[in-house]
């Protein structure tokens, strides 16, 4: 197999890397984090309500805003083309956007449903 | 503890809280909690990448604050929007977030190439790279296509287009993406390789617009399940791109719940995926509608609301009909006025009743109908023998026995709510026209069904003022 050099050139490139980038590249670390991510998803969203499946939309679309990490390591490095930093910063504005929206109508949603005769009016 | 401890340290705790504010929702009661810790491991995750970027030399604060803060004003607004265009709202978001991946990936690949950084553009980060900026791209354009269906804008057309070899089309079109992806593996510090990175964008652009163009607005349903995947899905390459684990897990979760919503709703209307997506319902609809027309049986409003204040159990099936009329706040005083009668009221909920998942439970909710009283497809058809009325408010598909058994129907084997067995069968319906996929619907001929043809919000207002009159 040829992962030897693909590790090596991975580990060298942590160095570069430079601001945000976390660490240096463990790609098979990566994929296991990201198949147990899925179970844990497939379980927990299998047991939410058929009711709220709307706001649950809505509410993991603001999850999936966490893409504003990404672009504000993008936006932020240092000696990056202006076309670069440019590109993150639009990344910033688009991911904020779902995080404020999708977190409020999630909530002003969820505000709505009461049981009958509720507790709290 | 260094800096970069303390930055994976809150992406831990964010992560913790992210699979918290899933597990949160499994539940009205508790669903609210969610939402606050969804927003404490979005702070979190914020503060920590800020953090990380600090320690080791980040830059351009202000322009990074300034993009936070035209976002929120972007983004508050398009929280306030009416219940009715959630739908559209729910695709624009997957846009912008499919959006912020391309144009990350796009930023990263630029990045490297400039800095002629072969070790950075190993193949698995290129790979990822590809995947990214391909699933972002055509989630952006997707998204944005959906929600014109959805909101109805004139340029847009509604109804499924097809072609000529349009999948053929399709498949060859990300089979050119797919391979330019392969070529930028192999080559990526190429002199051609910013062009065919640049390709691939515009394929994916493209492909975007072409996957949906063929879909009509009864699988919208799927369509947003999937491309909430999809958003999902590009957060993950990004993680892999910048090697950041909370980006993964992240993105997983979303891709999950996008992907079991899809199937969610496959099921709910027999269909596979590739057959939503390929399968261009609209048009094996329309030659099964050309049959001669039979008889509806139309009645009046003062009737309906007789036999309704007779009735033990009223069971309401509400469709999109109910959600284009705005009619659940008339819904909700047809709701009271029989409640104050003694009659016993049901909703019936359809899976894929509406423009997108769990659309009719939101809008009653919104009319403020305890959602004991909503109840879904599989639980409510063992009672339905025994209602007395089932009124259905802009419903169709979700309603017609050929269902069950025509198995020449373009909908056979949907699962569908047994309002035909109920002892009597109102049907609210705009127009005599047949319903969004074009299938006439034979339940509107039995003869114990009655039709009250007119708008949703006039109908079910009338019904509760003749109901509130007679007391």
């Amino acid at each position: 197999m040829s992962y030897a050099p693909m590790t090596l050139a991975l580990i060298q490139q942590s160095g570069e890397h430079g601001a945000g980038g976390h660490g240096p590249v463990d790609f098979m670390g990566a994929l296991f984090v990201f198949m147990l991510a899925t179970f844990i998803g497939l379980m927990a969203i299998q047991r939410v309500s058929r009711l709220l499946h709307t706001p649950l939309m809505s509410l993991t679309n603001a999850i999936s805003a966490i893409a504003v990490v990404g672009a504000i390591i993008v936006a932020a490095g240092k000696d990056a083309p202006v076309y670069v930093t440019a590109l993150g910063l639009v990344a910033i504005f688009c991911s904020t956007t779902n995080i404020v929206s999708g977190f409020l109508i999630t909530d002003r949603m969820l505000k709505m449903f009461k049981k009958r005769e509720g507790a709290s009016k | 503890m260094s800096a970069e401890t303390l930055v994976q340290l809150l992406y831990l705790v964010a992560t913790g809280l992210f699979i918290m504010s899933l597990r949160w929702m499994s539940d009205p009661e508790t669903a609210r909690k969610g939402v606050f810790s969804g927003v404490a491991a979005m702070a979190l995750a914020v503060a920590g990448t800020l953090a990380g970027v600090a320690s080791t030399g980040g830059t351009h604060y202000w322009w990074i604050l300034a993009a936070f803060i035209a976002g929120a004003a972007v983004g508050y607004p398009l929280a306030q929007v009416p219940l009715t265009a959630v739908p559209q709202r729910t695709a624009l978001s997957h846009a912008f977030g499919g959006l912020a991946a391309g144009l990350v990936g796009t930023a990263k690949f630029m990045l490297y190439f400039g800095q002629d950084n072969l070790a950075a553009l190993n193949p698995a980060t290129v790979i990822a790279l590809v995947l990214e900026v391909l699933l972002g791209f055509l989630t952006f354009t997707g998204s944005l296509m959906a929600a014109g269906k959805l909101q109805e804008v004139k340029w847009i057309p509604q109804r499924p287009v097809t072609y000529p070899l349009q999948n053929v089309i399709n498949l060859g079109l990300f089979g050119l993406a797919l391979a330019l992806g392969v070529a930028l593996v192999l080559a990526p510090l190429a002199a051609w390789a910013p062009l065919a990175f640049a390709a691939t964008v515009v394929l994916s652009l493209a492909f975007g617009v072409l996957l949906i163009l063929p879909i009509g607005g009864a699988d919208m349903p799927t369509v947003i399940s999937i491309l909430n995947a999809y958003a999902g899905l590009s957060a993950v390459a990004m993680g892999f791109v910048l090697n950041n684990k909370l980006l993964i897990t992240a993105g997983a979760l979303d891709g999950s719940s996008g992907l079991i919503l899809s199937i969610i709703m496959c099921k709910a209307m027999n269909r596979s995926f590739t057959n939503v997506l390929f399968g261009a319902f609209g048009q094996t609809a329309q030659a099964a509608a050309t049959g001669e027309a039979k008889a509806y049986k139309p009645d009046t409003v003062e009737s309906a609301a007789q036999i309704m204040a007779q009735a033990s159990l009223v069971v309401i099936v509400p469709g999109y009909g109910m959600a284009v009329a705005q009619a659940q706040h008339r819904v909700r005083e047809l709701y009271d006025q029989l409640k104050k009668r003694g009659v016993t009221v049901k909703f019936a909920i359809h899976p894929v009743a509406g423009r997108m998942p769990g659309h009719m439970n939101v809008l009653l909710a919104e009319a403020e109908i305890p959602y004991d009283d909503l109840v879904e497809m599989d639980e409510i058809n063992g009672d339905m023998p025994q209602a007395d009325v089932a009124l259905i408010i802009g419903a169709n598909d979700v309603v017609n026995p050929a269902a069950r058994s025509e198995k020449g129907s373009p909908i056979y084997g949907m699962p569908i709510i047994d309002a035909d067995k109920a002892r009597t069968v109102y049907a609210i319906k705009r127009s005599k026209n047949p319903g969004f996929a074009g299938i006439e619907n034979e339940l509107y001929y039995l003869d114990k069904t009655f039709m009250l043809f007119g708008d949703a919000k006039a109908v079910v207002g009338e019904l509760a003022r003749q109901l509130a009159g007679e007391n």
